[in-house]
């Protein structure tokens, strides 16, 4: 079994959020970067896959040659070898078709993406792959086993969870209870030196248009200080719920 | 060229959000000087939609459909999309649409853009807000692309009436063996209670409320809220409440019109998950919890004191005031 691990290099949840040159950049001055979270689930879940079923995992990542460290990070973990798609990732629709061309060119059996990155939260990236690739797709998944060439996967729906069975080739976009938050790896020293030796391939972009971008930033306007209220005086609170807030 | 809309339903009822989508897509179509269609799925009775300004509905009735399956859906709001000749396609940000967003963006050539949070600021170039970064941040996204998909992020834009006359036509949009390759195998949904997705208020506890065995009184508080109840991420991974209720940025984000957080001192990923929450109000023993932060309203004390007295109190609220 091939598998896919698509990883997206993300500033770390407590990195300060700034913008540059006229709030039309992101500020990655001091910003720590990390293997986004819901690719690390599924990053998880493969190296499972590679233990138990024998799987062969490959992770893929398209940006320039500084989202190198963050691949390396996926190899210690555990991940066979990598691939670096050499473009700017623009907008989603420009990054499923990158990967739709890695997908064609490495004939894997199982993509595992995120559900959505945490930088622009787009969620968009998996359901496009799939479609780009007319692929199965199951989205929001806590949990996947496979058995031959059938897979049987848990997806959220709201307020429950819905299991399906699905034949491969299969995209999901996966989220936390792939794996539990227990369950990551931390890369250790045997991991990070035989890293340095997996095959890590550049490869260059396909030619495709851009359909969106992020031409403006903002931040949030500053949030007046809390309203506290005396524990003594809730009816106040009550009051200011019905009355100002009026949510109750 | 009309808007579509994706008006969901549940159980042959819409869900809220479907009106909520149809009074932005009323306010969009207005500003273009054309009309909105929806398109809905085994639901007989789509008079409602007329209120929230929806000139045409087409309606899909296919028993095939009763069990969701993203690609047929995605199929169907394509193939409504051609026959209306829909340059915007709008859908709402329920776990269900967004499965769907991507594939309907891939089968009209469109760009997608997601967490739409206002009317659109430049229809030339096509610019629209959302939220980005975790709500940390917000971004002007400007899709190049002839046709448009938009998926609008919950309570952002509210529901406002606006009647208009609804003509409904059905439509029966072919759809193919490979539509429902994915199999269901089975459901498990609680019945009865409201939940996050749907649910206008959410009360939620931390590690604070010290065990499982206290977690009545934050029911008791949610029932007279109409409340969904949810947790932080120490308290689903302690095993005291399942993972469906966890809130958060590797949970479940929440969007709604009020929030409570009990003995949750507020960690950056749990601010991130429920920030785009209206109202705030949050009770802990420490004043120093960072959750303080973000709140609109506070209450420093005793949660095992407060919840049961705010409770009785708004029990006597709600009944003078029903």
């Amino acid at each position: 079994m091939k598998i896919l691990v698509c990883i997206s290099h993300v500033p770390d949840t407590t990195s300060k959020i700034n913008f540059i040159n006229g709030d039309t950049e992101f500020d990655t001055n001091g910003v720590q970067y990390v293997i986004n979270p819901n690719d690390e689930f599924g990053l998880t879940r493969a190296i499972w896959f590679q233990e138990q079923q024998g799987a062969n995992v490959t992770v893929v990542n398209i940006g320039g040659a500084d989202t190198e460290p963050t691949l390396r990070k996926a190899l210690a973990i555990g991940a066979n070898d990598a691939i670096r798609v050499n473009a700017t990732p623009t907008d989603g629709f420009y990054v499923a078709k990158q990967l739709a061309e890695v997908v064609k060119n490495g004939n894997y059996d199982l993509i595992i993406c995120g559900k959505e990155s945490l930088d622009y939260n787009g969620g968009m990236v998996p359901g496009m792959l799939a479609g780009l690739l007319n692929y199965n797709f199951v989205n929001s998944c806590i949990d996947i086993k496979i058995d031959g060439n059938t897979a049987k996967v848990t997806r959220e729906i709201d307020g429950g969870k819905e299991t399906v069975s699905a034949s491969l080739p299969l995209v999901i976009g996966g989220q936390k209870g792939l794996v539990e938050e227990k369950d990551l790896r931390i890369p250790n020293m045997r991991g990070i030196m035989t890293a340095r030796t997996k095959p890590l391939t550049n490869i260059e972009p396909t030619t495709a248009t851009i359909a969106s971008k992020a031409v403006k930033f903002e931040k949030p306007a500053p949030k007046s200080a809390v309203k506290l209220i005396s524990s003594d005086n809730l009816d106040e609170l009550i009051n200011l719920l019905h009355n100002e807030a009026k949510v109750i | 060229m009309s808007l579509l809309i994706y008006a969901e339903s549940s159980e042959g009822k819409f869900k809220k959000v479907a009106f909520e989508l149809a009074s932005y897509a009323k306010k969009v179509a207005e500003s273009l000087g054309t009309t909105v269609t929806a398109v809905t799925v085994n639901n007989n009775n789509v008079s409602d939609l007329s209120k929230y300004g929806v000139d045409k509905v087409l309606k899909v009735a296919n028993d095939k459909l009763s069990n969701f399956s993203a690609k047929a859906y995605a199929d169907l709001i394509v193939k409504a999309a051609q026959k209306e000749n829909s340059k915007i396609v709008l859908l709402s940000s329920t776990t269900d649409s967004l499965y769907l967003a991507p594939l309907v963006a891939v089968g009209l050539d469109a760009g997608f853009a997601s967490n739409v949070i206002g009317l659109p600021v430049n229809m030339s170039p096509f610019q629209v807000k959302r939220s980005a970064f975790s709500n940390k941040a917000f971004n002007i996204t400007e899709i190049e692309t002839d046709t448009k998909v938009l998926a609008l992020a919950k309570n952002s834009f509210g529901i406002v009436e606006n009647q208009s006359s609804l003509s409904e036509e059905n439509f029966e949009p072919t759809l193919t063996d490979a539509d429902f390759n994915i199999k269901i195998e089975s459901v498990e949904k609680g019945s009865g209670k409201v939940t996050i997705a749907d649910a206008d208020v959410v009360v939620s506890g931390g590690r604070g409320l010290k065990g499982p065995e206290n977690w009545g009184m934050l029911e008791e508080l949610a029932s007279v809220l109409g409340a969904a109840t949810a947790c932080s991420k120490p308290v689903s991974d302690l095993g005291w409440r399942p993972h469906s209720e966890h809130v958060g940025q590797t949970g479940k984000p929440v969007a709604t019109n009020l929030y409570v957080a009990i003995g949750i001192s507020g960690a950056i990923q749990h601010i991130a998950g429920i920030n785009s929450s209206k109202v705030k109000v949050v009770i802990n023993s420490d004043p120093e919890a960072p959750f303080f932060k973000v709140a609109d309203y506070g209450v420093v004390g005793d949660a095992f004191e407060i919840v049961p007295k705010l409770t009785q109190k708004l029990k006597e609220f709600k009944a003078a005031n029903s």
